[in-house]
Formats: C-alpha cells, structure tokens, sequence
C-alpha cells in the first residue's frame, strides 16, 4: 500500500498544468502526455486518478494501468511542478502507485513479461548469464580482482548490440586512459532500476541485496557504471539498503581522466548532446558529458531547445524500453527529440546512457533520417578521435 | 452515454487514439480545479485539425449531441465541464504556430497553442517580440484565454483584454462551416479586424456557445531587452485608485499590479502596487523609473507610502511571466485548489472591493487573495477575489463556494461584472442585464447554433 | 530600562565634532554642526535627524566611542522621525520579528550564528568551515537593523529574548561558550550597542574574519594564492567594531588578494545604498552606488568582496554590470583553498 505520507499529499495537486512543459515551455516534455494527449496522461491528470482510484471512485482497469505504466519516470513533472511541497515526490507517488497496482495483479502484459524475464533469467533480454561475458570479446578487459574500479556493465550494454558497442568503447577509453578497473562478466547481475521504476519493489530488493553482498565480499568499493539508471539505482537506492558504495557514471570518471588522455586530434562534426533522464534531472550531471565532448578538437556542440534540466526523455525510461507502453506513432517522445536535434543541424545525436541509445537509434529510423542524423555514444566520438 | 456506433464513427474520423470514453477520462474531462459539481461527458475527443472539428461538429449536429471546446481546462469556474454531457472536445493537439508577421506585429496560431510555447517560440525565433502573457499557467491555450476575454502582462499598456488584441479568427460554425473573420477573410494576411463588419466578438465571452475556434491572429508587441519591477507599499486602501491613476499617466508602466493579502503575516494590513517597467537601455528604465516616483513623490515625501525595496529573490519572482506564484496559491491551504472571481470593474471601486472581498471571506471563515490588474491605460480593472481552500475538506469547499456566490453578487452591486463567471454567475449577470440585450444574444444564438449543441447550459436564463 | 549610557558632558565639550565633520553625506561647517549637535543633545528637532543616512560611521569618527549615532536613534524616535515610510518600517518589525519557532537541533563548536540569514547557510561548507553547524532565523536574530528605522525601542525589546533563545536552546544544550557573528550587525550589536545599553551578554561572540583568518591560518599549506586584485564593501555595521576591520588585509594577505588603494574604504566607506533606497532616497542612492563601484573599478579589481548579504543583494547587480565578480568573502577564502 502507498505509504501514509504520499496518500497525504495527493489532493495537493492543482492539475494546473506546468507539469506538461519544460520550465522553458518550449514544446510538450512529459512522454507519456505528448504521446497520449489527454488530460489524464499528464502527470497532474495522473495523480487526480490515483487520489479517485484509491478512493474507490474509479476502478482498477486496463487503461489506469496504462496511464500508470506509460510515465517514463523522467522528471520533467518534479522539474516543472509549480507546488513545492509535492513536487519532489511526484515520481514517488507514481511508482508507488505501479507498486499498489502491481499487488492487484492487473498489469500490462509486456510490464509482465519483464517481470517475468527479470525473475527468471535475471536480464529482460530472455538471455543465458554465461552470454554476459561476450561484450567484451576480442579486447583485453581484466576480470574485477581487487582493481580501484568495479565497471558495472548492466543488461542493456551486456546484451544489447548497440549497449554492447557502448559498453566495449567505453572499456576502451578507460584502458587508454589509464583507469585501473575489472569487469564481473558472468558473475554480474541486473541492477534492477526499471524493476523498480515499475514498482515491483520485492524484486529490485532482492537483487539490490544480492548485488550488495556480492560485491562487498569482493571487496569493490568503487563503481564505475555504463547505465544512468544503474548508476541512480546504486547511488540512490541501494543506500536504502545498506550500500555504501562510491558510484561514478562513465563521464564522471572520463571528464576527469581527459586531461591525462594521448593528444587528440581533430575530428569536425556538428553535435547535439541528449540528457538522460536518470543521469540529468535525476542526478544533476550535465556538465561532464558536455566536457568531455567539447575536449574534442573541431566538434562543434550545438544545444537543442529542450536541454540540461529541460532535457526531453527518449521515451524509454520507466521500464518503457522494455515494456513498450507508450507505443507507436510521431508523438513517441525518441521521434520528437530526432527532430528537434535534427532543428539544430547537428549530424550526430551523443547519448551517455544505452537506453536513450537504443531508443533514439530506432527513431532515427522510424523518423527516416538515417542520411541526416546518427546517434553516437560520447566514447565512441572519443575514440574516433583518438590517434 | 453515447451509442457505441458514434464513438466508432467519431474514432473513423479521428483515428481511435483520440477518441476515449473510457472512466479515467471521462473521470478527469468531468471537472476543473474549482469548486462547480462534476458533469460526466460521454467521451472525450481530440481532433488534429479544422476539417476534424467540422466533421466532429456536423456528426454532433446531426444527432444532437452537446459539445464542449476546450483549451487549456483551467478555468476554475467550470466553463468547460459538459454540463448536459456529450463530447468533450480537447483543442491542445492543434498547436501549430502558423505564421508570424514581424513587420504587422501579429501571430497566427492554431487554437490549441499554449500560451508557454508562443513565448518560448518567439523568445528563439523572434527575439525582439512578444505577446501578452495571462498569469494563467502555460499550458493554458492563446484562443482559451481571448474567448474568456483573458488579460495578462500587456493589457495596461497595450490595449486592453486579449479579446481586444484579436486580429483574426478561424471557426467552425455550429453547423460544421469553417468560417474565417477579420482581414483574413478577404485578403491573405491576419492584421486587423477593421474596416470590415466586425463579427469577430460573436465568438469571444460567448463561452464556446457560438462555434469551435480553431485558429487566431493576435497582436504581437515588441519585447524591450530590460525589465525592472518597483513595489509601492500603502497603508491606506482608498490610496489605491488615486495611486493607480497617477501611474497609469506617466505613460510608463507596462503592467499594473494590486493586491493584498493576509498572508504573509508582514504583509497583512498593507497594500502593495506592483510596477513593471520595461526599456531597451539603463538610461531610459533609469528614466521610467525616475518618473513613476515623481509621480508619487508627495506620498513617500510623507512617509505614509513608499517604494519597497525588492531583494534579488522577490524580484525575480515578480518578473516572472507567467508567474508561478499564483499557481502555488492553490496550496495556501495544503489542498491543492483555489477560485476566484475575477470581477471587471471601475477602477475608483477597488476600495470598495476590498472591503467587500475581507467582509465576505471573514462572514465565510476562509482566506483570500485579493487585488486587480490594470486593463487599457486605466479603463477598468479586472479584480479578483481568490479564495484558496482544501478539496479534501467538504465544508471548507461549500464554504468557498458560498464566498463565490456573494462575491458575484456583490461584484454587480459595486458595479462590476463578473469576469468568466460559473453557471450560478451568469445567470445573476443575465437577471441583471437589459432584456433587450439577451434577446439579442439568444436570437444570435438561435441562428448559429439551430440544434443547441455548443455547451448547452452556459448564458441560458435559469 | 536599558538606557543609553551616554555621556552628555563629554559630548557638550567636544572641540571637533567629528562625528558631524567627518559625515559624507551631511556637509556643514562647524558652527553650523555645533548648533545642530547642541540641539540634539537638549532633545530637539535637527535637520541631522533628518538627513541621517543611518551609516553608523560617527559611530567609529567619534574618538570617544561615546555612541553618536545611537543618541541620534534615540533621539529620531522620540520625536517621531521616520527615516523609512511607515507601512515598510511597521513590515519589516513584524517581519523580522521572533518567531517561538525554535526547532533543537544538535550543535557543536565552531556555532555559526547565521543571523536572519539562514538562507545564506549554504556558504558555511568546505575546508574552512569543516564540523561547523549554524544557527539562524528570526529567533535568534539580534534585531539592530532597527537602527536604520529609528527604533532602539524594538532593540531594546527583543534583544534579551534573542540572547534567551541563543543560550537556552543552542548553546546551554550543546556546552559551547561562543558563536561566530557571520554577519558583523551581529557582532555589533554583542560588542557594541548592547553594552551601551548596559545589557550583558551571556556568550563571547567573535567575529566572522576572526575566525576565518585563524582557520586559513591553520589551512596555509592548502592556500592556493589566488594573484588577483580585489574591491572590499565595508558594511555599515563594521563601523560598530572597527577593531576588526584590519582582518580584511590580514585575510587578503593569506589567500594571495591584492587590494589596490581606492577611495572609498576602511573610514571612508560609503554605503551600499540599501538603506537610503528604503528611506526612498533615490537620488543619494544612484549618486553613491555610483561612486563607490567607479572607484572600485578604477583600482582594476577584478572582484567586489563583501560580507554583509544585505550589501551583496543591493551591490552586487551593479557591481557585475561594471565588469567585476562580486563575491562573498567567505567564498573568495574557499576559492583559494581549491574548493
């Protein structure tokens, strides 16, 4: 059930609406709203059906889970919201509105099924753990003993081709610079931020306390994690269970180490830089991924409206990479954003987190724009400027 | 509710994602933020564009079903909740912003717009223009707030309420006919309603009684690079009209401002006048400012009055457009909700207003924000009595809702009409005004609208 | 109650007049400033009274710290002289006033005593203020801003309550003796005007650069000088305490700040035109914020340094449309300790 102290502040919510927009109204930032439309997709929408559906005057059914699961948890509400003594816990509210919703069973099939992958094979990719290790064939990547840095590689940049591309350049890049650090490979295991983002708390529990035992009896007191969302699950959450880890995302560790990098040459190219929810407005990290960026000889970056803490999500937050609520259709947050980098006149959209890679590489195509625009992680441009 | 064969022609039209008849919309599209009694729709629809709307309009015409055009759906005073039921009509995914004519000073945008992205838009694109922002939050929409006859930060300097800076209009008439009105109708461009018949006012104040607005030229007005506020502080209520028109003449002052309220505690009893000044240059803000204290030079010089000094937080709050302040209003009672009514008066009845705005919220045990914005160089002042209260409190809302209903009748004693006034307001307006004057009104009525679809309810007689 | 202990002979002997002779902002030769100054001692009306910009300096121009300014406080009350309009003045008592809101939190030395400015707590950080813990707010707030609104009345009024609340809920609990003033009206008002007003003060109060220049001190190794050239805004309250007024040098002196000669410093500071904009003197306000950053900015500084917030807030905007960094002390300090 919803803690007592977010049932408390439900009705607190005006529904006036500054939730929709960035704080610099550019064009619609909320994912869920800009795909749907109505009133109800909007986070003030959403939390006026909460406060009816636990009141009993509305019931529990397919749609309200479908305006509860379609929120990417990307923060532009909390960023946006005009109320201050609810702001900070809208995105609390929703999940612990999935989490109730959760509990009686009534959710959608593809938030099911992710469940499900989770609980059984540990990654929602339905793949083997052994196939943890294949990342990082081909390249000399040391297994963690003792190194400063555990890397945490996730699911996505384990099994996904365009997170394994990810995960094997930023591997690169951190031996070039010099960085002393270890992989688990088969031994490493799901962070579980989206399994709570969905509100299956038991389970994001569970593998919290697994993955904190396990790496505390290896001794790993430093993270380096290729995932936004793994990053903010370790930083953030699993200190409420008992972790007391130093949690660095990729660019953290980088925008440091570039000093210390081989000369660089040039590499001319006219960039757009996207936020990640999870690594922007959930953990106020702009500036490195943009130093680490403008450090590059001839790259010229170019903002888009909707930047830093105005950022529009990809669409995938929340569990919606996997889970696909939000659908199909121009109004996809990932196709909104390839227009808007592709306004900018950039020819590179830089993402820093798998999940936005993925979802903005499958808009890019869905927008027909693969002559115009690719996306590229940071470390890839790094390295292609590397000599 | 409606037969599933009109959801299913309606969803033909408009593809099935938006259209909805489901409980959580029709839950959220029964009610605004006020305090008025929910009405269920039938369902809710969002069309994409004008030939949508005519075909969603003739459907409605053809088998007498209501129709509600919404904006933004943040009106407070329930204009937009279908009293009768029937079809809710969502403008917001019509949001294009369709042309911008530096050289005429005008924007034409679709009906759906929202007052942020206007301004976001023209701050990167058009830099040295600006429109006339509510202090409504923004994602309120350009046509929601010129039908309500809106104001905002330009109406003192610029010519008056939003409904006055229309150039043009777009509409999709009762019975489905897409109708253009102003300069646009005759020639391509959307600068003026003059010199043609002017039948652009058929559609604004009219409650969405009259036809569906689906696109509007407004007046665009240069956005000077600075911008600097002075606060007057009175002690004396009655100070406020003389103090009002002073500054009104000096000519200099963009938006006039006047409130108190009993909270914070150091401001109970005060009353404060809030200037916006804008410039292109220090010398000439240095210059404006300079003749708004001349203006009030002999009520400082006694002390009895004086400008506050404003520290760097306070005042980025009041330069602030639209200001979220008035949003956070809404939680004055941990309850998240306030109304008002925004009562268009003389300005020689501020005084008065006040007064009546304390006595009524003392005799009803809430508390209020009260205070006007100056309309039009001085012609009259829009004054709201805004009533915070917590909507999980049964009593504390029937007992706003009883301030509402004295507040509205009070209004027209002082001389005021109440400004996008609920069911209950209107129908005290209508008891008040000339018959003549309805019958005109009911006869337009009759003939744009033969089958009294457009939101039934709203102006009839009670 | 709490009378102001002031010594009328010593005053009616006085050959120079400092106090009035020194004044920057009211000019009169000294036989007017003797008419005008006998006038006040007996109780009367004075164009001074008036003309006051309630700068504090005569407080520190008198050589015998025989409390010029708080005689002319007395005497503005009295007879009615509001240097504020009323309904700001009537605001900002009840504003400013204590609250009985006092949460107990745990404290332990150094205790930064934030004064009204709990707002500005997000400076206490870094090496300088390392294991510091802060107190602030209306509760605790020592009220002598009221100078500015001719009201020792309110002063004398809340002071006791305030050093109540300090030592009852704060100190006492925690065992600790002694707070660091951020603000210098703080300091003023333990060192200053509450002995004049014969009123005792139960902890030992030091100063904010005080404890600065001793923490940089212990911090030497860590000092990155920082070679650049900096402006200082002395507040008007520092005229209270002017014996600590050399740390400004001393502080600058540790952390690598050149401060170039300019007109307007140590005894000849002008004010940040905070106060006479409130007594809405518009006039005298643009006349010395004007001179005051053309003289910073004619020393080539590159920062504009301040202490009191209520200065930063008036000065700063001025100050960096003129090309400089303004900067609160405290934060040049961090600077130069990497942080």
């Amino acid at each position: 059930m919803m803690e007592k102290g977010l049932v408390d502040i439900l009705h607190r919510c005006f529904r006036c609406g500054w939730c929709k927009l960035p704080t610099n109204y550019h064009d619609i930032n909320c994912p869920a709203y800009l795909r749907y439309r109505f009133e109800s997709f909007s986070a003030g929408g959403r939390m006026w059906l909460i406060k009816a559906w636990l009141d009993g005057e509305i019931k529990t059914s397919e749609r309200l889970a479908q305006v509860l699961f379609s929120c990417a948890t990307c923060m532009n509400c909390v960023e946006a919201c005009a109320i201050p003594h609810i702001k900070d816990h809208l995105v609390d509210i929703f999940i612990a509105a999935r989490q109730d919703m959760v509990e009686t069973g009534i959710i959608p099939p593809s938030v099911r099924d992710y469940f499900k992958a989770m609980n059984t094979n540990g990654n929602p990719y339905k793949m083997p753990r052994a196939d943890r290790k294949k990342w990082a064939e081909g390249l000399n990547i040391p297994a963690y003993t003792g190194q400063e840095y555990l890397l945490y590689i996730g699911d996505e940049a384990s099994y996904d081709d365009l997170g394994i591309k990810m995960s094997r350049s930023i591997a690169h890049l951190l031996n070039e610079a010099g960085i002393s650090f270890g992989a688990l490979f088969e031994d490493e295991q799901g962070d579980g931020n989206e399994v709570h983002a969905l509100g299956e708390l038991g389970l994001f529990a569970e593998l919290a306390h697994q993955n904190i035992s396990d790496w505390n009896r290896r001794g790993i007191r430093k993270i380096i994690t290729i995932s936004p969302h793994a990053y903010h699950a370790i930083k953030n959450e699993y200190v409420k269970h008992g972790s007391t880890f130093d949690v660095y995302h990729y660019t953290q560790v980088i925008g440091t180490a570039i000093l210390q990098l081989p000369k660089r040459r040039e590499y001319p190219s006219r960039v757009t830089y996207h936020d990640p929810c999870y690594l922007g407005r959930w953990n106020r990290v702009y500036l490195q991924p943009r130093s680490i960026l403008n450090s590059i000889k001839g790259l010229t970056l170019v903002e888009m409206d909707r930047s830093m803490q105005n950022s529009l999500c990809c669409g995938g937050g929340g569990g919606n990479s996997f889970t696909d609520i939000l659908g199909t259709g121009p109004d996809l947050a990932g196709r909104s954003r390839v227009r808007e980098a592709l306004s900018t006149g950039a020819k590179i959209i830089a993402v820093a987190c798998p999940q936005c890679y993925r979802m903005l590489d499958d808009a890019v195509k869905a927008e027909n724009a693969q002559e115009q625009i690719r996306v590229m992680e940071i470390t890839e441009i790094m390295n292609l400027a590397l000599p | 509710m409606l037969d599933q064969e009109i959801i299913g022609k309606l969803k033909t039209i408009l593809g099935s994602d938006y259209v909805s008849d489901a409980a959580e919309e029709l839950f959220i599209y029964s009610r605004d933020q006020g305090v008025q009694d929910p009405h269920m729709p039938d369902c809710v629809v969002m069309p994409g564009s004008a030939p949508e709307v005519q075909e969603i309009i003739r459907l409605a015409m053809q088998k007498k079903i209501p129709v509600v055009p919404m904006g933004g759906g943040l009106l407070l005073s329930g204009l937009t909740v279908p009293l009768k039921g029937g079809i809710v009509l969502d403008m917001k995914r019509m949001n294009r912003i369709i042309e911008i004519n530096e050289r005429s000073h005008y924007a034409v945008v679709e009906a759906g717009t929202s007052q942020g992205m206007l301004d976001a838009y023209l701050r990167k694109h058009h830099p040295g223009l600006k429109h006339s922002l509510p202090d409504a939050p923004p994602s309120a929409t350009i046509a929601g707030n010129i039908a309500i006859h809106g104001s905002g930060h330009l109406s003192q300097s610029e010519g008056g309420f939003h409904s006055e800076m229309v150039t043009g209009l777009e509409v999709v008439l009762p019975t489905g006919e897409l109708v253009k009105f102003g300069s646009c109708s005759t020639v391509p461009a959307w600068f003026s309603r003059a010199p043609l018949p002017d039948l652009v006012g058929l559609f604004l104040g009219w409650n969405g009684t009259t036809g569906v607005i689906t696109k509007v030229g407004i007046k665009l007005y240069p956005r000077p690079s600075l911008h600097d506020v002075m606060v007057f502080m009175t002690e004396d209520i009655d100070l406020a009209p003389m103090i009002i028109s002073r500054i009104i003449n000096t000519e200099v002052a963009e938006d006039i401002n006047y409130a108190l309220a009993p909270k914070p505690d150091y401001l109970n009893g005060f009353q404060m006048t809030v200037i916006n000044v804008t410039a292109n240059s220090e010398a000439e803000i240095k210059m404006k400012k300079q003749i708004i204290r001349d203006a009030l030079h002999d009520f400082y010089e006694t002390k009895e009055a004086g400008f506050m000094p404003v520290p760097p937080n306070m005042k980025a709050g009041f330069l602030e457009a639209p200001q979220k302040a008035l949003s956070k209003f809404a939680d004055v009672r941990k309850g998240g909700g306030f109304e008002y009514v925004g009562a268009i008066m003389p300005i020689e009845k501020i005084p008065e207003a006040c007064r009546a705005g304390m006595e009524i919220t003392a005799r009803n045990r809430i508390t209020y924000s009260l205070g006007a914005r100056i309309i039009g160089r001085g012609h009259c002042a829009m004054f709201f009595f805004a009533y915070p209260f917590n909507r999980v409190d049964r009593e504390e809302v029937e007992r706003v809702k009883k301030a509402l209903e004295d507040t509205n009748k009070t209004a027209l004693q002082l001389g005021g009409i109440p400004w996008k006034a609920e069911v209950q307001g209107q129908q005290l307006i209508l008891k008040q005004m000339e018959p003549e004057t309805y019958r005109v009104m009911k006869k337009i009525r009759d003939v744009l609208d033969p089958a009294g679809i457009m939101n039934p309810g709203n102006w009839e007689v009670g | 109650m709490h009378e102001l202990i002031f010594n009328t002979k010593l005053c009616e002997n006085c050959k120079t007049l400092d106090c009035i002779m020194k004044c920057q902002y009211i000019e009169m030769d000294l036989d007017e400033a003797g008419r005008e100054h006998a006038k006040i001692l007996r109780g009367e009306e004075s164009r001074i009274l008036k003309d006051c910009v309630t700068c504090y300096a005569c407080e520190e121009y008198c050589p015998s710290r025989n409390h010029p300014f708080y005689l002319i406080v007395e005497r503005q009350e009295q007879l009615g002289i509001h240097p504020v309009p009323k309904p700001i003045e009537k605001s900002q008592v009840i504003m400013m006033g204590p609250r009985g809101k006092i949460k107990q939190k745990e404290l332990k030395a150094p205790v930064i005593d934030m004064c009204f400015f709990d707002i500005m707590k997000g400076g206490i950080r870094g090496k300088l203020f390392e294991g510091a813990t802060t107190i602030g707010g209306s509760d605790v707030f020592c009220n002598l801003m009221f100078l500015h609104f001719a009201r020792n009345s309110t002063i004398r009024e809340r002071l006791p309550l305030i050093m109540d609340n300090i030592m009852k809920y704060y100190l006492e609990p925690a065992g600790v003796k002694e707070i660091i003033c951020y603000h210098d009206e703080c300091y003023g008002t333990y060192t200053s005007w509450a002995p004049a007003f014969g009123i005792d003060v139960p902890f030992r109060p030091v100063h904010l650069f005080d404890y600065i220049y001793h923490k940089l001190i212990d911090l030497k190794p860590d000092i990155k000088p920082l070679n650049v050239k900096a402006a200082y805004q002395r507040p008007c309250s520092n005229r209270l305490c002017p014996e600590t007024d050399h740390f400004v040098d001393d502080i600058f002196n540790l952390i690598g700040v050149e401060r170039p000669k300019r007109t307007y410093e140590y005894k000849n500071a002008l004010c940040c035109g905070g106060i006479p904009e409130a007594a809405q003197r518009f006039d005298l306000v643009e006349e010395i914020q004007r001179k005051n950053v053309e003289d910073m900015k004619s020393t080539g500084a590159q920062y504009g340094v301040f202490n009191c917030p209520f200065c930063f807030w008036t000065l700063a905007e001025p100050v960096a449309k003129a090309g400089m960094i303004p900067i609160m002390m405290s934060d040049l300090c961090l600077m130069a300790l990497g942080q």
